[in-house]
């Protein structure tokens, strides 16, 4: 009896991670009705984000945190992407074996700093610098996006390595013995035969950036305004929510349960398409 | 020869993108070392936030996490025995690996709007109960994750010898299965523990913060990672050099959970 | 036995190798000719150093760190006809010239995960032919030399993938093939491989002997017996003989060479 039992606890456990997601999904859609009816899709390109007098109405648009995440986004993935590769090709092709293990653990370490002491040391030392080189006030777009991209790249360079590390010692051998160089190895066989899981890598590494709070929540500047060069400060939608979500009422808050659902659905899009397409069933 | 010119460029490349990468580790971590040692007294441990100190930030935060975790761990490690000893091979297991999988990465703020919406909207207030359920949340799916991958490990020759001697299925499951893969499965607990504990998003609005010591779960409880965020963005020289102590702390909690974590998994391999 | 008319391409002079970490060589001394348009087998019991030495014949070893040579290990210049030591090689480019001229297959097929024709083509773009037709031409002639040109000629363009593991394994034999190489080294070639294909591929190793020096390492007695000129029986990292395969088989002179023959051990 106690197999049987055993069995539909674990049954239901297995359960719950299906319901969370339904349970997240209808919560923040269900929460978000007032300002979906309001503004229906004009939402994503609406510029504007100002409550009414006396919290009544009031005119909310998604346009300006929706850039903002993207663009913060792609800057990490534009400069993130090929130093991880780099990192990988180092830890997998080029470092020496007593040096792989120590630069591996340093990298993962990297990987597990709470992003709140990204944040801060971007804000105090890496943003004057940025400021320094790039002008502006320091606080921006490009500072979010570097910094962004400092947090992804061990992410991002531990999955792309280990996607390397399972190409077959024979199959690099065998382009050596027709005299490629390591660098042809790496970029003709090293590269295709692992190419699902380092475009996976990258995928997930984007989802991951496209979520990221408190990093961002530091360094983008946190004002509502469209950014006209790429050192101006702007918002992101988790940074809007994480500054002004609990204070807001009614059609404010709808309106960022409606950012939320945005971010929660593309981000699950983007993760799901990572790890279904092109992880498949590896593990296995 | 071109070619070898360019092989020698993208491997002096490589090296370099790997050395950048060090640069930044030892960059935070001296910075904070350095600006964080200097704000370090024996006050910071023995105060409250109120009277410039830590301490019930790093009561509050440890809790919040500690409970997180004796909600996720059962409820994991079961998500993660049924995907692999029973369901295994099923559609629907395989569906829930993925959706597992695919919430490890869900952004941490949505999980905290989830939980507000839940926890701290219909109770009229933030309160300690709805971090932990945050920070739960966001630990599941790791746990789930990694006793899946590690029972995966455990030859199934094992699994048979038990069979074979008479033994029930989940008796074999929890006696020996669950046993080969304790080492890795610990592990994992430690290493998402490890995660867990230094998040702030699903705290924002959930727990929220506390100056005060307390350990009612139902008000509004002390945070750490909370606390970094407000004392960073004070203009005044006290709480920014508080919030480097707090940061300095923290990292150091999270980096010496990683470490320990790695050194069992090194030691059994 | 009409010594005087064969010519070395390559000959093993008392060499030592040991892997990083190893207390002792796992080479022990060894010496073995090579000679040209012949085909030589390296026999002998589980981790007695054949493959050992054969992937020492191009240094495809010093891929990995730590190990050390001692010894010789010459290969005769084309142009001059002297012998140089290819252990006296540093530089990447010589490695990559080397291991241009001394080839290698190996125990599994190893296609690239490429097209049939990107496969074969791979390693003369690697030598600097861009040229589309003379690739093109190089490529047929490959293929055809490694007697899968007919199966592969409408499909050149499909993934290496989809072939089966013997098309595969002939597949690297064209890529190496088409290099020109010098000599070529199997390692094990047809271990993997369903008994039709391994007739495929030993036919073609005796065909292609007309151009290239082959050395094959192999577990199977009857695929030394058949296809090779000489054999070497190793052991434990000792050459124990060497001489004309049909004198091996029929009428060693050790006698633990006869052991291993006629299945007694190993």
């Amino acid at each position: 009896m106690g197999g049987k039992l055993f069995r539909n606890f674990s049954f239901f456990s297995a359960t719950l991670s299906f319901f969370l997601l339904v349970g997240i999904f209808a919560i923040l859609f269900t929460y978000a009705q007032e300002s979906m009816h309001t503004f229906g899709f004009d939402f994503l390109y609406t510029e504007i984000w100002e409550p009414g007098e006396d919290d009544e109405g009031g005119i909310f648009g998604g346009y300006i945190p929706i850039m903002g995440t993207l663009m913060s986004t792609l800057i990490a993935m534009i400069l993130a992407t090929p130093l991880a590769m780099g990192i990988a090709i180092f830890l997998t092709e080029i470092a020496p074996g007593q040096i792989v293990k120590p630069f591996s653990i340093a990298i993962e370490l990297l990987a597990a700093i709470p992003s709140i002491i990204y944040g801060m040391w971007g804000l105090f030392y890496f943003a004057p610098i940025v400021q320094l080189l790039f002008g502006g006030n320091g606080v921006g777009l490009l500072t979010a996006g570097i910094v962004l991209a400092i947090m992804v790249i061990p992410f991002m360079a531990a999955i792309t390595r280990d996607s390397m590390n399972t190409t077959p010692d024979v199959l690099k051998e065998s382009a050596y013995a027709i005299g490629a160089t390591k660098f042809e190895v790496i970029k003709d066989v090293i590269m295709p035969y692992s190419k699902g899981g380092i475009i996976g890598s990258i995928i997930l590494s984007l989802g991951r950036a496209l979520g990221e709070t408190m990093a961002v929540a530091f360094l983008i500047g946190s004002v509502m305004t469209v950014p006209k060069v790429i050192t101006d400060p702007t918002t992101s939608i988790p940074v809007l929510l994480a500054n002004n979500f609990a204070e807001a009422q009614d059609l404010e808050i709808s309106s960022m349960y409606y950012l939320a659902l945005i971010l929660f659905v593309v981000s699950f899009t983007v993760i799901a398409l990572a790890k279904f397409y092109f992880f498949g069933r590896k593990k296995h | 020869m071109n070619r070898l010119l360019l092989n020698k460029i993208v491997l002096i490349l490589s090296t370099v993108s790997a050395f950048i990468g060090i640069g930044f580790l030892f960059w935070i971590l001296i910075t904070l070392t350095y600006k964080g040692l200097a704000g370090v007294h024996f006050e910071t441990f023995t105060k409250d936030l109120v009277e410039g100190g830590i301490r019930n930030l790093l009561v509050g935060q440890f809790t919040m996490a500690l409970m997180a975790t004796l909600v996720a761990v059962p409820l994991g490690v079961l998500a993660g025995i049924y995907l692999r000893e029973y369901g295994h091979g099923s559609k629907f297991a395989s569906v829930i690996r993925t959706l597992s999988d695919v919430m490890t990465s869900a952004p941490s703020i949505v999980i905290g709007v989830f939980v507000f919406a839940i926890l701290v909207d219909p109770f009229g207030g933030y309160n300690g109960w709805a971090g932990i359920v945050a920070l739960a949340i966001m630990m599941l799916p790791i746990i789930i994750g990694t006793t899946d991958n590690m029972l995966a490990l455990v030859p199934k020759e094992l699994r048979e010898a038990g069979i074979a001697l008479g033994g029930s299925k989940h008796k074999i499951i929890l006696q020996i299965v669950l046993q080969a893969a304790k080492v890795g499965v610990t592990t994992g607990i430690l290493l998402s523990f490890a995660r867990i504990i230094g998040e702030t998003a699903p705290l924002l609005f959930t727990s929220a913060n506390n100056q005060f010591f307390t350990m009612d779960l139902t008000g509004q409880f002390p945070s750490l990672t909370v606390s970094i965020y407000n004392l960073a963005t004070y203009p005044d020289e006290a709480s920014r050099n508080l919030a480097w102590a707090a940061s300095f702390i923290l990292t150091a909690i999270v980096l010496f959970i990683n470490l320990t974590g790695r050194y069992f998994t090194r030691n059994k391999h | 036995m009409a010594n005087s008319e064969l010519k070395k391409v390559m000959e093993v002079k008392d060499l030592f190798f040991t892997y990083p970490g190893a207390p002792e060589p796992t080479l022990k001394g060894n010496n073995l000719p090579i000679y040209e348009n012949k085909i030589t087998a390296l026999i002998g019991p589980s981790g007695c150093g054949k493959s050992t030495l054969l992937r020492a014949m191009n240094r495809i070893h010093d891929l990995y760190p730590g190990l050390t040579y001692k010894g010789k290990i010459d290969l005769r210049n084309q142009e001059t006809g002297k012998m140089e030591n290819i252990l006296d090689l540093k530089k990447e480019n010589e490695l990559i010239n080397l291991r241009q001229r001394v080839g290698m297959i190996f125990q599994k097929p190893t296609p690239f995960p490429m097209s049939i024709y990107d496969n074969v083509a791979y390693g003369l773009k690697l030598q600097g032919i861009k040229n589309k037709g003379e690739l093109d031409g190089l490529v047929e002639e490959a293929l055809k030399g490694a007697a899968i040109w007919k199966e592969t000629k409408d499909r050149l363009k499909d993934s290496a993938m989809g072939m089966s593991g013997g098309q595969q394994q002939r597949l690297c034999i064209a890529r190496s093939v088409a290099l020109k190489p010098e000599v070529l080294l199997f390692d094990e070639p047809t271990s993997a491989l369903d008994p039709i294909s391994t007739g495929a591929i030993e036919e073609l190793i005796s065909e292609i002997k007309k151009d290239i020096t082959v050395a094959i390492v192999t577990h199977n007695m009857q695929q030394a017996s058949r296809l090779s000129d000489f054999t070497t029986f190793m052991y434990l990292g000792d050459i124990i003989e060497f001489d004309e395969t049909e004198k091996i088989f029929l009428n060693p002179s050790q006698k633990m060479t006869e052991d291993y023959i006629t299945g007694r051990f190993g």
